[in-house]
């Protein structure tokens, strides 16, 4: 079957190298949910975005303590904007600009040939992407359904679930979303 | 010495060779004054707004090396607006006016234009070496200008500088008469350079040894290139991504074994494990390498080319490598001086990663070791302690826990007595980043003991104003000293004002300070620029209507001698 090839070889050498973690597109810091009830400082309310929760971790801000608002968006937006604090981490934009295709990912349709690569880091989140993936793959229509959204051909009804393939090769599970990636070796 | 005569003097003054020595022995008297100002061949300016550049020029006519720094360090994050300032032109056009001879000018974090770029080609007909680190407004029409006039050129160094690229004839540029280069660093250009231009350029150099091409240097352009400069010591490799069935692959592999002189790698933009195996030959006398740019060299292949390199002093790697890479880096790697680990994935969370085992290899392994950067995702106060007994000789170091404020993930304790550790043990800490949970302890410590200390960085640390204090009338030789998202406020800021005059800089934001707090402390410090930076739009005529007791969001404040700036931006107020 025919696949359209979208981009540079080289930057699909670094897709076999993705592993779960990479793809799970979490915001938060891998610190994990925070452990620090009597955290002070207004930096937990602009990092802490896991996708679903609301954005603030319901920390009362303590009016003594130090830290003002941050320079932050995120606060109170939708779970699925892109906000993070400032310059942090501290590295220089320059890093940052060349590490950035570091999240391509090819996509495909199971039985199709449809195949479109995504830079991971352009979405902020499963729903923004699930959204642009639907423009790309115009023939799909997203269903909702509880805690899920899955694709839809139009035409036989079947459904399409997002899976994952691991670098063992394994189909993973991402979360509640099941997404279909081809790593090219 | 005041019977000696002058050429005598000046003969001694060539054996005071750095900044501060040569400051002190102008202070003596008059007459040394005098010569040493006559003789000096080398300026360092650690803030261009600290004294204006027609000042300096007088001063020193006869220099030769001037270096200047300009935007604050925080720049680097994206935490200074754009266009708040640090120009270079004035610089060049003093020293054009007064300082013909000058020959090597070095710039970081400075605002340089084309413009600026053609008058420094054309105003010094012994221009050797130009150095711009991580500056910005120029385009490749200035590196044109310059590889048109600055004839004898031998050194053009760009690192990490925000280039816009206007074509790719700017190489071309360099007249067939130039054969003087030693040193031509491109890396980050993001545009092709015409192939063939460079390629002559570099046959035509027999002096070229330090060469660093940009990601748009292709293999087959890096194989002719490598044919013809083989006595290189430093090399910077471009894209380094082939097909391993193609020729220009099989040409690669056989490239390196010729260069018996090269120490120094970098580059590796795009570089595939396969492509990698092409260096393997010349690791054993590698004393640099970089790697922290080749996010697809992951950890096993990492391991395969740190195996090899015995010989290394300083490695930068992404924290792909892992603490099992690190526990490599420990056993072969018994010369490292400096080890940088940068984060592969800034916004999510990686497996692959640091953690203190890999730094707690590094230190046991690696006797050395003085200069560290570490990104990670955790930290804790035992691993700290061990390391600060392992590795007493650290100058820098900078640790970057990716969560901020996270604590010690065995103990949940701050990190306080790891840090207290670090500045008790090491005793010629020059340079130190703190992060994760801190109170007021960790500055208490850093007061107590960092004698040497002259750079801080602090980021989401504290509990008071207590904390600051505590650094400020402990560390004697503090020069600079940076906050951000920290609860210090007024108190912290007045407490000891007249420490910000042996200083360079400060810079607070996201912190407690008001802006009746600057006030003060402009009234009390003439000498000081107190540069309040207001991004939020709304405020406009906010120099009537703000109380003072509104909270600033930037502040910046540093030593001058020439008074408030005249080039600042409506967003910069000085007070």
């Amino acid at each position: 079957m025919p696949t359209t090839e979208t981009g540079k070889s080289s930057t699909e050498s670094e897709v076999s190298g993705l592993d779960y973690e990479e793809t799970q597109l979490t915001l938060a810091p891998p610190g994990g949910s925070k452990s620090e009830p009597e955290k002070k400082r207004g930096f937990s309310e602009s990092i802490d975005l896991r996708l679903g929760r609301p954005a603030l971790e319901a920390h009362a801000k303590d009016p003594a303590s130090g830290s003002s608002h941050g320079p932050v968006s995120g606060a109170g937006k939708s779970p699925a904007s892109k906000a993070q604090v400032v310059g942090w981490p501290p590295v220089r934009s320059f890093r940052r600009n060349a590490l950035r295709s570091c999240t391509y990912v090819k996509v495909a349709v199971d039985g199709t040939p449809y195949l479109r690569k995504v830079d991971l880091d352009a979405y902020a989140g499963y729903q923004q992407l699930l959204t642009a993936l639907e423009e790309m793959l115009s023939c799909f229509t997203a269903r909702d359904y509880t805690n899920e959204r899955r694709l839809v051909d139009p035409v036989n009804g079947a459904e399409y679930v997002p899976t994952y393939e691991d670098k063992d090769g394994d189909w993973m599970l991402v979360g509640w979303w099941m997404f279909l990636l081809h790593a090219r070796d | 010495m005041t019977y000696f005569p002058e050429e005598v003097v000046e003969h001694i003054f060539d054996f005071v060779g750095s900044h501060r020595d040569r400051n002190t022995v102008s202070t003596v008297c008059k007459a040394w004054y005098q010569v040493e100002r006559l003789s000096r061949r080398t300026v360092f300016v650690g803030n261009c707004y600290a004294i204006r550049p027609e000042r300096v020029m007088a001063r020193f006519p006869g220099i030769k090396s001037l270096s200047v720094k300009g935007k604050p360090h925080f720049a680097d994050f994206n935490l200074v607006p754009y266009d708040w300032g640090g120009f270079a032109l004035p610089w060049i056009e003093a020293a054009a006016r007064r300082c013909p001879g000058l020959e090597e000018l070095r710039l970081k974090r400075m605002v340089v234009t084309d413009d600026g770029l053609e008058l420094l080609a054309r105003s010094f007909p012994n221009f050797k070496s130009l150095v711009l680190i991580s500056c910005e407004g120029f385009s490749t029409d200035g590196l044109a200008a310059i590889a048109t006039y600055c004839r004898g050129l031998r050194e053009l160094d760009l690192q990490e500088n925000e280039v816009e690229d206007h074509g790719c004839q700017w190489l071309s540029f360099f007249p067939d008469s130039c054969t003087s280069l030693v040193s031509l660093n491109f890396g980050c250009l993001k545009g092709e350079v015409n192939g063939g231009a460079l390629e002559r350029l570099v046959a035509r150099c027999p002096n070229l040894r330090s060469l660093k091409l940009n990601r748009a240097v292709s293999v087959e352009s890096l194989n002719k290139i490598l044919a013809r400069a083989s006595h290189l010591v430093d090399l910077g490799t471009g894209s380094f991504a082939v097909d391993h069935r193609t020729d220009a692959y099989h040409t690669l592999m056989n490239s390196f074994p010729k260069f018996k002189s090269l120490r120094n790698l970098s580059g590796f933009w795009d570089a595939s494990p396969c492509c990698l195996r092409a260096v393997y030959p010349v690791c054993t006398n590698l004393t640099v390498l970089n790697l922290s740019y080749a996010p697809a060299i992951q950890g096993d292949d990492l391991i395969k080319i740190i195996c090899l390199c015995f010989k290394l002093q300083k490695l930068w790697v992404l924290d792909s490598i892992g603490d099992k890479g690190l526990a490599v880096v420990a056993s072969t790697c018994k010369e490292l001086q400096e080890l940088r680990v940068f984060p592969c994935d800034i916004y999510g969370a990686g497996t692959t990663s640091v953690t203190e085992e890999g730094l707690l290899a590094v230190s046991s392994g690696c006797p050395k070791l003085n200069s560290l950067l570490y990104f990670c995702y955790q930290m804790t106060n035992a691993a700290l302690i061990t390391v600060a007994k392992n590795c007493p000789h650290f100058t820098r170091f900078r640790l970057c826990i990716l969560d901020p404020g996270k604590p010690d993930p065995v103990t949940n304790q701050p990190l306080d007595e790891g840090f207290g550790a670090i500045v008790r043990s090491c005793k010629n800490l020059r340079r130190l980043s703190l992060s994760g949970l801190l109170t007021d302890q960790v500055f208490l410590y850093i007061g107590m003991y960092a004698e040497h200390l002259e750079m801080l960085s602090i980021a989401f640390a504290g509990d008071s104003d207590k904390g600051m204090i505590y650094v400020l009338n402990g560390c004697k030789n503090l020069r600079k000293l940076e906050i951000r998202d920290c609860p210090f406020g007024d108190i912290a800021l007045l407490k000891n004002v007249a420490k910000y005059e042996t200083m360079r800089s400060l810079w607070m934001s996201s912190c407690d300070i008001t802006l009746g707090g600057c006030k003060a402390l402009a009234a009390k410090m003439p000498r000081l620029n107190v540069e309040i930076i207001n991004e939020n739009e709304e405020t406009d005529e906010f120099e009537e209507n703000l109380s003072d007791l509104h909270k600033l969001e930037k502040i910046y404040v540093y030593r001058t001698v020439a008074g408030p700036r005249n080039d600042a931006p409506d967003f910069v107020w000085t007070l």
